[in-house]
């Protein structure tokens, strides 16, 4: 509270000077099922820069806004894993091009929130857009380079082919908001299952933005959910949902034992925190990660039918 | 009934087996007693003799596992050539079918199953998995994952008592071809294939500590997946303690693997070969016992058919030969312990109470052994526990659909994804309902096929990871 009230001295101390136009400034909401509410318990919490200066206020979830990202992510799954893989690449290419439309907005933001400089914020922000066209590319190919055939001794056709597991909750990096966030987020999806994504803490603002190019990106509401907020208060919840099928726990952090854990208690699928995870966006700027995430949200499925006339 | 033709007896000579009294730990490449002393007794559960006594490992002698097997890995397995790790393995893949008479039979007293399957699939598979896994021993940078894949080094494995001896090739085989060392704890009630699969590894001169087997009970299993010693954890078995594993690992560099248990739906639409269908229904719920994780034990059959397919059905259950499992004619053998034939018994009870119709032919059960007759429970609906719950029994549970969609609807239903079957003679309504199944095995117009170039593993709280097959290996590299 004591940020706010240095922000709202200086706020006073700038009206009194009256710009020629005042600025019209966003209000951070989630983003549930396509749409972009509030938390439904009403809360937000500040988000400051690097220096500390107050940059925004996010909506701080419950519990509530977990469940029901959960609930849109299952809605949504049917019709996302049911969809062609052409078709999957083709809206992840279009985020691309929505977010090439916005460099401007994302380089700002990093600088704002992060004292990133301009040059090295660029990079970040052409990483995290190339990120989603490399993915874009693996919609119709992971398929073919997990699955295949497999030579049974017996006249049997006998045929392997990855799925999608499900709902995944992710975990974004929390030192990585964007390029970060992307790495992590494209591959879960690129594969048809659906997200449920807590940003990272410190900084949301950039995970929001994202939000807003994928609502106008023909990405289905509810294939990418995204939660403001503390990982320590939701996680618990996401991490022990029974409608949960997997957990990326990159940005869990010290939680991410106790999500572990819970998860067990329906084998929810985990991939724990890599060498990435505190690293910062720096970290995640390998061109080509392969598929190392998609593997671990995916299932294989055999199957056999008799050759025979 | 009309008349069944009568067999004369045809009993497997137990000749070939040469039992010791009592067998010891396998640590190290020798034979040592455990610390504490301790033994527990393997029976024959078709008659309830005591076959051997056999050591029950506690900490101490976990400890010395792990570190026969972390010496070893890092010493001798690790650093020898791919091609020079394949030859272990293609001996092992040679003894074990030169020695599948003596292990077949060994396997049926200690087990409970009929001799036809120890003879016929638990030992030839149990062989071919060593056989297709040492292949791929030198040519791991060819499976799709890394140019350089490594070891991960020391792996605990914890095996079941439905088939020892074949859990135990899907277990060891991959393990050993990635360059692996494992301790293995096969389960209380049929440890005696895998002592004897020890001896094989000194026939074969598997250099020491390359393969460990402890022995005992769950708290042998427990404290060698919570060794800190282990980098890898590999279980089949129950679910509950699926979950307890997952969570003692939770938090650890360990990774995981989980094979567990099963629900599985056999779907049988209006246009089936019915008689085909109803032999796939049989080897589904009655193979093994239905002692399969992957067992199909729920029965869908369309409502147009379902009448004529439980008749075909009755007609060729009462045809099932229960009794001696070492009688070469046996189709259907001992329950494997006094615990699951209890669990049988309640579960399928509770469908009585449920208000389920239950059935079963006339067969005389021996006296003496642990016996269950085939059993067939109809009206079953998706809230009974015994559509519910794994049975892991000679029992199928029979629910009827309309629709397709109400099929897959209802084969979904269930926390376990394990596997599934689908009997259709119409090719694209069978890619329609397998491409739905949520499930990591579907068999259409066939059940329970098992092979080591397949991988095997399910969806949901059946576990996670996949055997056999390049899949197969992820598992065991990193």
């Amino acid at each position: 509270m004591a940020e706010r009230r240095t922000d709202a001295k200086k706020t006073a101390r700038k009206a009194a000077q009256a710009p020629a136009r005042l600025s019209v400034r966003k209000t951070y909401k989630l983003y549930l099922g396509g749409a972009f509410p509030r938390s439904e318990s009403g809360r937000s919490y500040p988000v400051t820069s690097a220096d500390g200066a107050h940059l925004a206020n996010a909506s701080l979830s419950s519990r509530k806004d977990a469940r029901d990202a959960v609930v849109a992510a299952r809605k949504a799954f049917a019709g996302w894993s049911g969809r062609t893989a052409y078709n999957r690449g083709q809206i992840l290419y279009r985020v691309a091009e929505v977010m090439e439309g916005r460099r401007a907005q994302f380089t700002d933001q990093l600088v704002a929130a992060r004292g990133t400089d301009r040059t090295e914020a660029e990079t970040i922000v052409s990483a995290a857009i190339d990120r989603w066209v490399y993915y874009a590319g693996w919609t119709d190919k992971f398929a073919q380079v997990i699955g295949g055939s497999n030579p049974v001794s017996g006249p049997y056709y006998n045929h392997s082919a990855p799925e999608p597991t499900g709902v995944v909750v992710v975990f974004a990096p929390q030192d990585a908001p964007l390029l970060g966030l992307s790495s992590v987020v494209a591959p879960v999806v690129a594969t048809g299952n659906t997200a449920v994504v807590v940003a990272s803490e410190p900084g949301p603002l950039a995970a929001v933005d994202l939000a807003e190019v994928l609502a106008t990106s023909d990405v289905p509401g509810g294939v990418i959910n995204l939660l403001t907020g503390r990982t320590g208060e939701i996680g618990p919840h996401l991490a022990a949902h029974a409608d949960v099928d997997a957990l990326d726990l990159s940005g869990a952090g010290e939680h991410a034992t106790a999500f572990e854990e819970a998860a067990a208690q329906t084998l929810t699928r985990v991939l724990r925190p890599g060498p990435e995870d505190g690293a910062g966006e720096r970290a995640w700027l390998d061109p080509d990660p392969g598929t190392s995430r998609m593997s671990p949200f995916l299932e294989t499925k055999t199957v056999w039918h008799p050759i025979g006339v | 009934m009309a008349e069944i033709l009568e067999y004369a007896p045809a009993p497997e000579s137990r000749s070939v087996v040469t039992l010791r009294e009592n067998y010891d730990l396998f640590v190290d490449g020798g034979f040592v007693p455990a610390e504490s002393g301790e033994s527990l007794t393997s029976l024959n559960p078709a008659d309830e003799s005591a076959l051997a006594t056999v050591a029950v490992a506690g900490p101490t002698d976990v400890d010395r596992a792990v570190s026969a097997a972390r010496q070893a890995q890092e010493n001798v397995w690790g650093p020898m050539s791919g091609a020079e790790r394949g030859k272990y393995l293609f001996r092992i893949a040679r003894i074990l079918q030169e020695r599948s008479r003596e292990l077949a039979v060994l396997e049926t007293m200690d087990n409970g199953k009929p001799i036809k399957e120890t003879r016929d699939v638990d030992l030839p598979l149990a062989a071919a998995h060593f056989f297709y896994h040492a292949g791929w021993a030198d040519k791991l940078h060819h499976a799709g994952l890394g140019t350089d894949p490594r070891p991960l080094g020391v792996a605990a494995q914890v095996i079941p008592w439905n088939f020892p001896l074949l859990m135990l090739a899907w277990k060891i085989a991959p393990a050993l071809a990635t360059g692996n060392t494992v301790v293995l704890k096969p389960a209380e009630t049929t440890p005696l294939t895998a002592l004897v699969f020890a001896e094989i590894c000194q026939e074969a001169d598997l250099p020491a500590g390359v393969v460990n087997i402890v022995t005992g009970a769950g708290g042998t299993g427990r404290t060698l997946v919570e060794h800190p010693g282990v980098d890898k954890v590999a279980f089949t078995g129950s679910t509950a303690v699926g979950r307890g594993i997952a969570r003692a690992v939770a938090g650890t560099r360990k990774r995981l693997t989980l094979e567990l248990g099963g629900k599985g739906a056999n779907i049988v639409y209006d246009d089936a070969a019915l008689d085909q269908a109803v032999e796939g229904i049989v080897t589904g719920i009655f193979f093994n016992q239905g002692h399969v994780c992957c067992a199909g034990s729920r029965l869908l059959v369309q409502e147009s058919v379902a009448e004529e397919l439980l008749s075909r059905l009755k007609e060729r259950v009462s045809r099932i030969r229960v009794g001696d499992p070492l009688d070469k004619n046996t189709d259907l053998g001992a329950i494997n312990s006094a615990d699951q034939l209890s669990r049988i018994r309640e579960v399928t009870d509770s469908g009585e109470a449920e208000g389920v119709e239950r059935w079963s032919p006339a067969c005389d059960l021996p006296t003496a052994g642990y016996w269950f007759a085939p059993t067939l429970l109809t009206g079953v609906s998706q809230s009974h526990r015994v559509a519910r719950e794994e049975i892991f029994g000679p029992v199928l549970s029979v629910l009827t659909f309309r629709t397709p969609e109400e099929a897959v609807a209802k084969a979904n239903n269930t926390p376990y994804g394990l596997s599934a079957g689908v009997w259709t003679e119409k090719g694209s309504r069978m890619l329609w309902t397998a491409e739905r199944l949520r499930a990591g095995v579907v068999w259409s117009n066939t059940f329970n096929k098992l092979d080591p170039a397949s991988p095997f593993g399910g969806y949901k709280e059946s576990g996670y990871g996949r055997e056999g097959g390049r899949h197969g290996l992820e598992a065991y590299l990193g």
